[in-house]
């Protein structure tokens, strides 16, 4: 975008051309599924539900009004918050500690790297499959390991205690793998003689891993946290087969009570003022990176 | 300096600390590898003596058109993959070669989507596809995804870095516009298309929300939506039957992956640094 424009006018007028016809396919496209969806929710946020015999009626603000006032939007924003509070920083951990791990040099440092990267290549319904069996009251793995400590039958997804961090479990297997992509990536990068030189100045294994390989691996953790912050809102595929948002909304994220409102409660108002709540979250999210982080991300 | 000894304490724990974590982390997927050969009661009572049994598959098989909903997942994915393939280049030709007004406000339009992703507007993509008549299609599933900001934006990157020499050859040699698009950028840009063609096919093949939304039939329905309907708890089957089901459905991907292991790390990776 620095560049300026062609002196030329018969230049300029080709560039013109081609600009814009080599853009519409993909411009129409995000016009039908991306601008105008768009648009269309916050107009449709200002409506009141219709039904077959009320017709929807412009109502301002008063949708907004309604869900402020619901309980169950702060329970499900209350959960959200906490699904991102512990999904993102434990993950992003997590997937450090599996870079560093599988960077080092010891023995099957291949297959350790496999194991951790395969949850990846799953489908979320797949895993949620897989986990099930994990968590089925008294009979599941996870009660056959609490049972050596004397702990009896817990029903993991079925009580409000429990059920939204069985959810997190699994968000978190899911995603460390992946994280640790980026982080291997980095640490591969960091130059050699970093280590030596650390070394030779005295710097044990903690010093050089705080004080030297920390701060490189900086721009990658932000990367990592935008996308970790994104599918905080984005992952709610196990839902549909762990809890069903269940028992009393206690594991209800955000994304799955737009789903259930549009789709199961044919609730379009309250759906849409919802997705322009999401919409303005993750626009913050989107501000927070161009603002404060790395710019050079997108203008390089 | 670090005495030898001490390094050889550290090597015994990052290698046990490394291999116990990559057994938890494997470890369900191992478990269900092992349900699925026993019958549910074996499974679930721990009983590693039980025979080994295939009565698990030849159930799940018989209980969902499997091989329908994995016809339906790849045609799911190529669709959307010639789609991405084609808007992207184009666009992304335009953001790299082409100076003209209002290109700087259309690139940012085009950024908003990697955060307000089509999950996220499922009730009006799910109005629009219906009004366009394309609910229960294969074409109303990918539409919403052909047009990928993240794919525009790698290929406007790669091109970018593609050297204008190149460019004048081709020239010279009578190429308009499109030629040289087709004959010296995408060419250039091929390691780039490998990486984005396994970074969408993974991430398409594992989708489920949008699909679930936009599908009414086991003629289009892709697998994952064929598994969430199979495993839910209301269909009345066992947890070693699930297994199994669970196993069969992403086998086709997890072979892939574990094969050209190296090419789809690699691919994630330029996908994923920009």
């Amino acid at each position: 975008m620095t560049q300026a424009l062609p002196r030329n006018p018969v230049e300029r007028r080709q560039h013109m051309l081609f600009g814009w016809g080599l853009l519409t396919p993909a411009l129409l496209l995000l016009t039908l599924f991306a601008f105008y969806p768009m648009l269309a929710t916050l107009w449709s946020s200002f409506f009141s539900r219709g039904t077959a015999r009320r017709p929807s009626v412009f109502n301002g603000i008063e949708n907004y009004r309604d869900l402020l006032a619901d309980p169950t939007f702060w329970q499900v924003l209350g959960n959200n918050l906490l699904y991102a509070g512990v999904t993102v920083p434990v993950s992003i951990a997590l997937a450090l500690g599996m870079a560093l791990w599988a960077n080092a040099r010891i023995p099957g440092r291949a297959l350790v790297r496999t194991a951790f990267f395969t949850p990846t290549m799953l489908p979320m319904i797949a895993a949620a499959n897989l986990w099930l069996f994990f968590y089925t009251p008294g009979l599941g793995l996870l009660d056959h390991i609490t049972a050596l400590f004397g702990i009896g039958p817990t029903n993991w997804l079925g009580q409000p205690g429990t059920a939204l961090w069985s959810v997190m479990a699994v968000t978190i297997w899911k995603e460390s793998g992946f994280f640790m992509l980026f982080y291997l990536a980095a640490l591969q990068a960091i130059p050699p003689e970093l280590q030596e030189a650390a070394r030779i100045e005295g710097a044990g294994r903690w010093a050089y891993t705080r004080r030297v390989v920390l701060p490189l691996l900086m721009p990658t953790t932000v990367f990592v946290l935008i996308n970790a912050l994104i599918n905080s809102v984005r992952l709610i595929d196990h839902l549909f087969i762990l809890t069903k948002g269940g028992p009393d909304n206690a594991s209800k994220l955000i994304l799955y009570w737009i789903w259930e409102m549009a789709f199961a409660y044919l609730d379009q108002a309250g759906a849409a003022v919802l997705t322009v709540l999401v919409i303005a979250a993750l626009g913050l999210v989107a501000a927070l990176q161009f603002v404060f982080f790395d710019r050079r991300i997108h203008y390089r | 300096m670090a005495a030898p000894s001490s390094e050889r304490f550290w090597r015994i724990i990052d290698t046990s600390g490394a291999w116990l974590l990559a057994l938890c982390w494997i470890a369900p997927l191992l478990f269900a590898l092992w349900a699925a050969f026993h019958s549910a009661n074996a499974a679930l009572a721990l009983d590693w003596r039980a025979p080994l049994i295939l009565d698990n598959f030849r159930q799940a098989w018989q209980a969902a058109p499997w091989l329908r909903y994995l016809f339906n997942t790849v045609i799911l994915v190529s669709l959307i993959l010639i789609g991405q393939f084609t808007l992207c280049t184009l666009a992304g030709f335009a953001f790299a070669r082409f100076q003209f007004r209002g290109k700087s406000l259309l690139f940012a339009l085009v950024l908003l989507q990697l955060f307000v992703l089509p999950e996220i507007l499922i009730v009006e993509n799910y109005a629009m596809v219906t009004r366009l008549g394309l609910f229960d299609t294969p074409l109303g599933m990918s539409l919403p995804y052909m047009a990928s900001a993240f794919g525009i934006f790698l290929l406007r990157q790669a091109f970018m870095q593609i050297p204008r020499e190149l460019e004048e050859a081709a020239r010279i040699e009578g190429c308009g516009w499109f030629g040289v698009l087709w004959r010296v950028y995408v060419p250039a840009a091929k390691p780039i298309y490998l990486a984005y063609a396994l970074v969408s096919v993974a991430t398409h093949w594992n989708n489920f929300l949008w699909p679930l939304i936009v599908t009414n039939s086991s003629a289009t329905r892709p697998l994952t939506v064929g598994l969430s309907l199979f495993g839910a708890p209301e269909s009345g089957v066992n947890i070693s039957i699930v297994s199994a089901a669970t196993l069969m459905a992403i086998a086709p991907l997890l072979i892939g992956f574990l094969v050209f292991q190296r090419q789809f790390i690699q691919a994630f990776l330029r996908a994923g640094i920009r």
